[in-house]
């Protein structure tokens, strides 16, 4: 017992617990988060280099302007090297989460974050969310950084988010993954399975498109074919911190 | 035997015409002599050679460091599976896919329940009524496809009788999502993004098999720093799940403070990746004909005492675990599997090496960095939880020292402009990832395209040993079995 003592003080305190109410933890120069676009430097007329490097056509151009679509983003540094005018950079804003698809799509501007649920919903699950994990395809990165977000890092019990061990217990779905043929008829039978009033979160870019796999006859290109969906949170995967941050904006911890 | 098999290093290209073709009975020979020898075969799979539909076969000679390839005849066979157990997924697999169907196979069921390659009706998912357990006393217990954790999706059928378990039926396929038949035709845009994503905690290992493949193809040069590059992000990413591990199987015996504190430790080394590529998992990092990250003097000094503070609380951490007696109580004797079974089996990575099986690629067959300086053998002969537990202690322990011996600053060094691969050639490469061999072969048609590209996790081969583990055990030590393992079910289910 003393040598586990021992042991905890010198690992010592690493909950990130300014978050949510101070700034996240600064992430590394690296990370790759909410992409930026700069009109000014971006020549649509002359130039889609952006736009053939995306390997899941995630950005494009509408109306003669660039917009990339977060919900297909794999968050790979494809796009912005292609640019080369630095016209689309990624910066380390970790708040990527919404609560409409449309509003996945960022331009030049500010794009709208989720917003918390209805008041009924929010009394109901504002201060303990009970979420049923499932896994629908995929690779296992999303289910890794769902893990992680019940690290001691992060600890998103503290908010009252917990993953449970059965739908009859949940609040509702987080669901990762493409959808694949072949876990289509679990993933309905757990939503049955699931008491009234549920919610609906897709995580990462496969549950919102399909992902990688977007296309491929094997699976659904996302859960919203088949489910009403209440919260996108986009990333492949997204980090523990985008996780976390789309959840307590949607029980309405994090406002604005 | 007609002609010699072609010997090949590991990551290099051949041209098809060079691969004799035998007939199955010459292959039976041939792989039973190699299999008295202590050969493996690493892969077997039907593949368009020259348009025709033709059975690729791949044996991997650990003594001599070499990999040699035979093309067999489509035909009808007599199934191997009997003499040579460790190839019954392969024997299906090409009957799930191609209809090639071997004779006399012991174990015969689908692999992904996914639809034939040239159409028809897939099987249904999670039917596990193949093989059971009958008798007045017998019961099964299902599990999955959705779990009660965080983990991915699969259908395990527990056959007891009372407490016992007799065999564990395990039924995969939920993650199917079409890769192999998407990489056909390639590479394409997506290619690479597949590749991180074939197991998304496997994203270094595979991408290095993947460039290591299309290097050898398009005669491709990197950079000796770019090798060396993609080995310390291959030793970080394998330094990351161990602790992970390590902290988990602390978790199934309820000791929760390492679990608490390795949980966090892997992601200390994970962070790690990310300062190096952007990504926890390192997406983004690997391209063929190099690197696409740098690492600068200013950065390498912060990654260095970073690694170093974070290897020095792991180690506070794990040692708790083997100075515990209920901890060793519990992880010694639990989900045994002797030597013999495991050679069987054709297990591999620390789940082998934990068994007495002295292989590892970046000894056996290095590639890349691992030339210059190839790995010791990390090896125990328990074939128990513990010596699972223990293979990857030691393996993180390897992988530090490794890391600080190469770091030194790297330049990016993305890809050449042009890379057409040499048409109607096969390219082989292996890679020690974290949980095992990882091996991806790639045919080329006339067009220079893939005809053909075959990926195999390490999942593959060692799923059947967690059911012989579970043999005689009772159902709650199952978890700390299958932790112990750590499969992917994505890598499997492709």
């Amino acid at each position: 017992m003393l040598r586990e003592l021992m042991t905890r003080i010198r690992q010592g305190h690493q909950t990130a617990d300014a978050f949510p109410d101070g700034p996240p933890p600064a992430m590394p120069e690296r990370f790759r988060g909410a992409p930026e676009i700069d009109p000014a430097r971006c020549k649509p007329a002359a130039c889609a280099r952006c736009v053939e490097a995306c390997p899941t056509q995630a950005a494009r151009m509408e109306g003669g302007e660039l917009k990339l679509d977060l919900g297909r983003c794999l968050f790979c540094p494809a796009c912005a090297e292609a640019c080369g005018e630095g016209a689309l950079t990624f910066t380390q804003d970790i708040r990527l989460a919404a609560s409409k698809r449309e509003e996945l799509v960022a331009g030049a501007g500010p794009r709208k974050l989720a917003t918390a649920l209805p008041e009924e919903l929010r009394a109901l699950f504002g201060r303990s969310l009970k979420l049923r994990q499932v896994s629908a395809g995929g690779c296992n990165g999303c289910e890794a950084e769902i893990t992680a977000m019940n690290n001691v890092v992060f600890d998103a019990s503290r908010f009252g988010v917990q993953v449970v061990a059965s739908p009859r217990h949940a609040d509702g779905l987080l669901v990762t993954g493409p959808v694949t043929e072949n876990m289509r008829r679990a993933l309905m039978k757990t939503w049955e399975a699931t008491p009234a009033p549920k919610i609906v979160i897709a995580a990462g870019a496969c549950a919102i498109s399909g992902g990688p796999y977007r296309g491929h006859p094997e699976q659904h290109d996302g859960v919203e074919k088949f489910l009403p969906v209440d919260l996108y949170i986009p990333g492949c995967p997204p980090h523990p911190l985008t996780i976390l941050d789309g959840l307590l904006r949607m029980i309405g911890r994090i406002k604005g | 035997m007609s002609a010699a098999p072609l010997k090949l290093a590991n990551g290099q290209a051949r041209p098809l015409a060079e691969i004799p073709l035998f007939s199955f009975e010459e292959f039976r020979a041939y792989a039973l002599d190699r299999a008295a020898g202590g050969g493996k075969v690493s892969a077997l799979f039907a593949a368009p050679v020259n348009g025709a539909k033709t059975i690729v076969a791949l044996v991997s000679l650990r003594l001599t460091g070499e990999i040699e390839a035979v093309l067999v005849k489509p035909e009808g066979y007599r199934s191997l599976t009997p003499e040579i157990p460790s190839l019954h997924l392969f024997e299906r697999e090409m009957a799930e896919e191609h209809g090639i169907i071997p004779e006399g196979h012991p174990w015969f069921k689908p692999v992904r329940y996914h639809k034939p390659f040239n159409g028809g009706e897939a099987p249904v998912v999670g039917v596990t009524e193949y093989f059971t357990l009958e008798g007045s006393q017998a019961h099964e217990v299902a599990v999955g496809p959705v779990h009660a954790g965080v983990i991915e999706p699969g259908h395990f059928r527990f056959q007891c009788h009372g407490e016992k378990v007799y065999h564990l039926e395990i039924s995969l396929g939920y993650q199917h999502r079409g890769i192999e038949r998407a990489l056909a035709g390639g590479p394409h845009g997506r290619t690479l993004s597949h590749m991180e994503t074939l197991a998304g905690d496997t994203t270094i290992g595979h991408a290095t098999a993947h460039c290591e493949v299309v290097e050898a193809l398009a005669g491709m040069g990197v950079s000796p720093d770019a090798l060396e590059a993609r080995a310390v992000m291959l030793e970080l990413e394998r330094l990351a799940n161990h602790a992970g591990d390590l902290g988990m199987l602390a978790q199934d015996v309820g000791y929760l403070p390492v679990a608490a504190f390795c949980g966090r430790s892997r992601g200390d080394f994970l962070n790690l990746s990310q300062v190096i590529c952007g990504s926890r998992f390192g997406r983004g990092f690997m391209v063929p004909g190099g690197v696409r990250y740098g690492m600068d003097a200013a950065m390498l000094e912060d990654f260095s005492a970073r690694l170093a503070r974070a290897w020095k609380d792991f180690t506070d951490a794990s040692a708790l675990l083997w100075t515990k007696p209920s901890v060793l109580a519990r992880f010694e004797n639990t989900g045994t599997i002797p030597f013999s079974v495991c050679r069987a089996l054709g297990m591999v990575g620390p789940a082998a090496r934990a068994c007495g099986e002295p292989r590892d690629v970046r000894r056996d067959f290095p590639s890349g960095a691992y030339r210059a300086r190839p790995m010791g053998v990390a090896s125990l002969d328990s074939g128990d939880v513990f010596a699972r537990a223990r293979v990857r202690w030691l393996e993180a322990e390897q992988s530090l020292r490794f890391i600080q011996s190469v770091l030194k600053p790297w330049e990016r060094s993305g890809p050449p402009d042009s890379a057409a691969l040499a048409p109607e050639t096969m390219a082989a490469a292996m890679v020690e990832g974290w949980r095992g061999e990882i091996l991806h072969t790639a045919v080329t048609g006339a067009d220079g395209r893939f005809a053909a590209y075959k990926v195999v996790d390490p999942s593959f081969f060692n799923w059947t040993g967690l059911a012989y583990a579970l043999r005689g055990q009772e159902i709650s030590d199952f978890p700390l079995c299958n932790k112990s393992f750590n499969l992917s079910y994505c890598g499997f289910d492709l």
